[in-house]
């Protein structure tokens, strides 16, 4: 466990503001404590500074996780981001979608958002720009990328595609071998 | 031969219904036509048991306890049976007049009006509705006779008189439920050659009797009223009842017996009645089955029913052994025939099911082992970091999930009767806002109690049901360490924990006894160990053949050793905690009780209430062990009397950090080490047995040594007592030995920790280095010195010892 180099942390906070913006900050920092952000096996782990120190206890191939994980470089060393960051990507979100009803159950099996399970949308909503997946309860279910702005969504046909899929909850499911 | 003459009530009874049945027959006709044989899908509904329950014989002797012997009371029989001799008397006397009588009272089609009248005044005098149909049986009786002399007609022409004579009753007689009414009518609204078939079929069941048809249709209508099981319970009674009346009335039946009743039926009769007849024996007192019976059954294995019943009995006898026992026979045999049978009927291995007898009392045994059968329903915890119950409730309810609020000891528990939905895929569930858990994974974190800002570890944590009910009572404040043994099983825990929004945790892989090395100080331990799942045969049913002794041993000496290692890890000095939980899914005394007594000997801690109020207390003695008082302040939770997994949960607080030295710990360690690989050979060893003169401890170390040893600890362990079995000299003043001990008892667990350590790395040393640094400062550095002089030292003993034991054995 190591902590972010440079080049590393800028990575990743690019992506991270994609879906929070200048929310970022609120993440680091907090009032509760200082939180910080560890490598641990390619992944990106968010913990406080508490946490932080018991977890120098543990040895490395022993450590299996610590806090919440956000995401993992690629070999690539692009980051990309786990479900496991939507608690701390839901709150501080910019940009939302609310799906319907019927169209949850549908996103949760790792499909698109169509226009016709569209509920809500953020005004202002930049084509590409990340965007937080939450059902008409306000339960956060992924995350993803919206595929067209708030106008021209009013305007598609129904079939097509307004959020691309990048994460949702049902991958605690489905992949939980790759999680951490 | 006729039996059937001697139970006139019953089919009395069944007359009477009969004439309902027929009543209904005549007055809805277009019911008729329309319905049929088949029964209105709705209407059959409402029937009952149905064919499952006709098939099972075992009910119907069950039942025909409860039945009332109203109807077959042996005093009114005997009054009926006067009747009917008075009656014969006077058929014998004068049979013609009878006759004459007959066609004058017109017995026939045309004067069956005539019954009724008569019938209903009786009615009104007795209010007893047996008597006058019995009556009417009577009358029958003779009507058949007459027919049997003038038209030798078959059954069907009986029926027709009888569903006339029930016509005419229409009007008077009282109607049963509507329902089943209209039961009837699908079943009777055939034409006679239907009510052939079925007199056929009752008829073989019958017993043999003059008025076979007869009867046959009275128990045909018979059946529209009374469930299966229970028509077939009344027949027994009934045929129990014609038996002791037998003799008193052979030659009666001599005489009304010549009927035109089909030879082949009475044959079967016969046989019927035989089966019955043993049925009957078995149920009033129960008998061991002999030498030559039990050969039998090894060669034709009994039907399940038999031995389910058998059990029964069996059972009934042992808990009155005094007055239901058979003389001569020892309660010994009882129990192996009651082992032998549960193992059957269950199909569980000889070894678990005597150790269920051991636990459990003989009432409960057998509830205990149905209780295993069914599985426990299905309950959630909310997270309450992310959501309330009453709100999680509501959007369940609003997927279509039937459930509700776990109990009153929990605030976050829901039961789920049925679902629409999977339970573990709405979209609820991987939001995190509930887990799926089962009821009695709550107790031990209940009994925990969390603080918040505690420094937790959870020793065996997959798949993370109790780590993040720990997280959520702490509020994800703190830190939690959730370890487990098992990689795999860790990825579930990282899942749940992220899941369910769960920040405080730190998930590792070691092995749970590494820990107080690998790290200590914990405000709380929660120990669900590892253990044999006898608690939850019901999830997993394997359990019930795989295990044997030497997996519960293992098991408890791997809980002992975690138990050790997790008290090593509490810090006593904690403001708040100092707290170890212990809890396994086995209701095995062996890991339970006795693990925790072994703790409680060998660390400083003590038992303190479990804060859950509900459970059976834990044994404090059991067979041949004794316990220590206080482990009735543990819980033991079963699936028959709780509706859980069968669960065992101890609370411990620690009130020193101080390893325990003193000389008669000492000696105990000793036994208990000695023990420890011993059990299987001598379970008789009590293990609470304190004072031992070091004379002894060495004997039992160098007995025990020829004997086949599981691992390289145990050999360790008895070097270890070997070693200071010589150096104690039996003679050796007390004060003396304590020096020396003190260095040897930490040596012990010191010496075998390295061998227990499946992959010792250098990380492990370097902390183990820190765990020394953590341990007392007094007696480190002797405990060093006599650990390396120890090694050396051993080996040499152990060649002096075994030439030793050699002589000693």
């Amino acid at each position: 466990m190591r902590p972010l180099t440079d080049e590393e942390t800028k990575t990743m906070f690019e992506k991270l503001s994609k879906y929070i913006g200048e929310n970022i900050k609120l993440l680091v920092d907090r009032p509760d404590g200082t939180y910080c952000f560890r490598l641990h096996n390619d992944r990106v782990y968010y913990m406080s500074e508490k946490i932080l120190k018991l977890a120098t206890n543990f040895s490395r191939d022993k450590l299996v996780s610590v806090g919440t994980c956000f995401g993992k470089f690629t070999k690539t060393t692009k980051f990309r981001m786990h479900i496991t960051a939507l608690d701390f990507l839901a709150p501080y979100a910019k940009f939302k979608v609310w799906v319907k009803p019927g169209t949850e159950q549908s996103f949760l099996y790792g499909n698109h958002v169509l226009k016709s399970g569209l509920g809500r949308i953020t005004e202002n909503t930049m084509q590409y720009q990340g965007v937080v997946v939450y059902s008409m309860a306000d339960v956060p279910l992924g995350f993803g990328v919206a595929a067209k702005t708030t106008q021209e969504c009013r305007r598609v046909d129904p079939m097509s595609i307004v959020v691309f899929h990048q994460a949702d909850v049902g991958e605690f499911i489905r992949n939980e071998d790759t999680l951490t | 031969m006729c039996l059937c003459r001697h139970r006139p009530s019953v089919i009395g009874a069944r007359r009477m219904s009969f004439h309902n049945v027929l009543k209904k027959k005549f007055t809805a006709p277009v019911q008729l036509g329309v319905m049929g044989r088949k029964l209105d899908p709705t209407n059959q509904v409402k029937r009952g048991p149905g064919k499952k329950a006709r098939k099972q014989k075992g009910a119907e002797t069950e039942l025909a306890k409860f039945i009332t012997d109203e109807e077959t009371g042996p005093k009114r029989l005997s009054s009926r049976a006067r009747k009917r001799a008075v009656k014969r008397v006077h058929n014998l006397k004068k049979p013609k007049e009878v006759a004459a009588e007959k066609a004058k009272k017109g017995f026939t089609d045309e004067n069956s009006k005539w019954l009724t009248p008569a019938k209903r005044k009786r009615k009104a005098d007795e209010a007893e509705s047996e008597d006058d149909s019995d009556d009417l049986w009577e009358k029958e009786e003779e009507e058949v006779e007459e027919e049997q002399q003038q038209l030798k007609k078959g059954g069907k022409e009986q029926v027709k008189k009888a569903a006339k004579s029930g016509v005419k009753q229409v009007e008077e007689e009282d109607d049963d439920d509507d329902e089943e009414e209209e039961e009837e009518d699908g079943d009777n609204d055939e034409d006679d050659d239907d009510d052939e078939e079925m007199v056929d079929d009752y008829g073989t069941l019958e017993d043999g009797s003059g008025n076979e048809a007869a009867a046959a249709e009275e128990d045909d209508s018979d059946a529209e009223e009374l469930l299966p099981i229970e028509r077939a319970a009344k027949k027994e009674k009934k045929l129990k009842e014609t038996m002791g009346l037998e003799s008193d009335e052979d030659d009666e039946e001599d005489d009304d017996d010549d009927d035109d009743d089909d030879v082949e039926k009475s044959d079967d009769d016969i046989e019927e009645e035989d089966t019955v007849q043993t049925n009957i024996d078995e149920m009033d007192a129960f008998r061991l089955p002999g030498a030559e019976e039990s050969e039998k059954e090894g060669v034709l294995p009994l039907d399940l029913k038999t031995i389910h019943q058998r059990i029964k009995d069996n059972i009934e006898v042992l808990c009155n052994f005094s007055t239901k026992r058979e003389e001569g026979k020892e309660r010994a045999e009882y129990i192996s025939l009651l082992k032998k049978d549960l193992s059957t009927y269950y199909s569980y291995n000889n070894f678990l099911i005597e150790k269920l007898i051991d636990i459990f009392p003989l009432s409960e045994l057998v509830d205990f082992l149905e209780a295993n059968e069914i599985q426990r329903p299905v309950t959630i915890r909310t997270n309450t970091l992310k959501t309330r119950r009453r709100d999680l409730a509501q959007a369940l309810i609003n997927r279509g999930v039937n459930l509700d609020p776990l109990g009153k000891w929990s605030k976050v528990g829901l039961v789920i009767y049925d679902s629409s939905v999977p339970v573990g895929a709405t979209p609820e569930y991987l939001a995190g806002h509930y887990m799926l858990q089962g009821a009695s994974s709550f107790l031990p974190v209940m009994a925990l109690s969390p603080q918040e800002g505690e420094l937790l570890l959870d020793m065996s944590s997959a798949p993370g049901g109790k780590t993040t009910y720990i997280a959520q009572l702490m509020r994800n404040t703190g830190v939690i360490v959730a370890n487990d043994a098992n990689a795999d099983r860790l990825k579930s825990v990282v899942g749940n924990i992220h899941r369910l929004g769960v920040t405080n945790t730190v998930v590792c892989n070691y092995d749970g006894r590494q820990f107080p090395k690998v790290m200590g100080g914990f405000d709380r331990v929660l120990l669900d160990a590892p253990c044999s799942g006898t608690g939850v045969i019901a999830k997993d049913p394997a359990v019930k053949t795989s295990k044997d002794e030497a997996d519960i041993q293992r098991a408890a000496h791997l809980q002992k050793e975690m138990i050790l290692s997790a008290i090593d890890s509490v810090n006593a000095e904690s403001p708040s905690g100092g707290y170890l939980v212990y809890c396994t899914c086995s209701i095995m005394v062996e890991e339970n009780e006795w693990v925790v007594d072994y703790a409680l000997k060998k660390r400083n801690v003590k038992l303190v209430p479990t804060g859950l109020d509900f459970g059976k207390e834990g044994f404090t003695r059991f067979k041949e062990r004794r316990f220590h008082p206080s482990l009735r302040l543990s819980r033991r939770f079963y699936p028959h009397s709780h509706n859980m997994d069968g669960f065992f949960v101890a609370k411990l607080k620690k009130f020193s950090n101080v390893v325990p030295t003193a000389p008669a710990e000492k000696k105990e360690e000793n036994s208990e080490a000695s023990e420890m690989t011993e059990v299987t050979e001598s379970p008789q060893k009590n293990p609470s047995k304190t004072v031992k003169t070091s004379k002894t401890v060495p004997g039992k170390a160098s007995g025990s040594k020829g004997k086949a040893q599981a691992n390289g600890t145990s050999g360790k362990e008895k070097a270890n007592i070997k070693s200071k079995g010589k150096k104690d000299s039996p003679a050796g003043p007390k004060k003396a030995k304590v020096a020396k001990m003190d260095g040897e008892t930490v040596k012990g667990p010191e010496a075998k920790k390295p061998t227990v350590k499946t992959t010792p790395s250098k990380a492990d040393k370097k902390e183990g280095g820190q765990f020394e640094k953590k341990q007392n400062k007094k007696i480190k550095s002797p405990m060093k010195a006599k650990n390396r002089m120890g090694k050396n030292k051993f080996k040499k003993l152990k060649v002096i010892l075994q030439k030793e034991g050699g002589d000693i054995e």
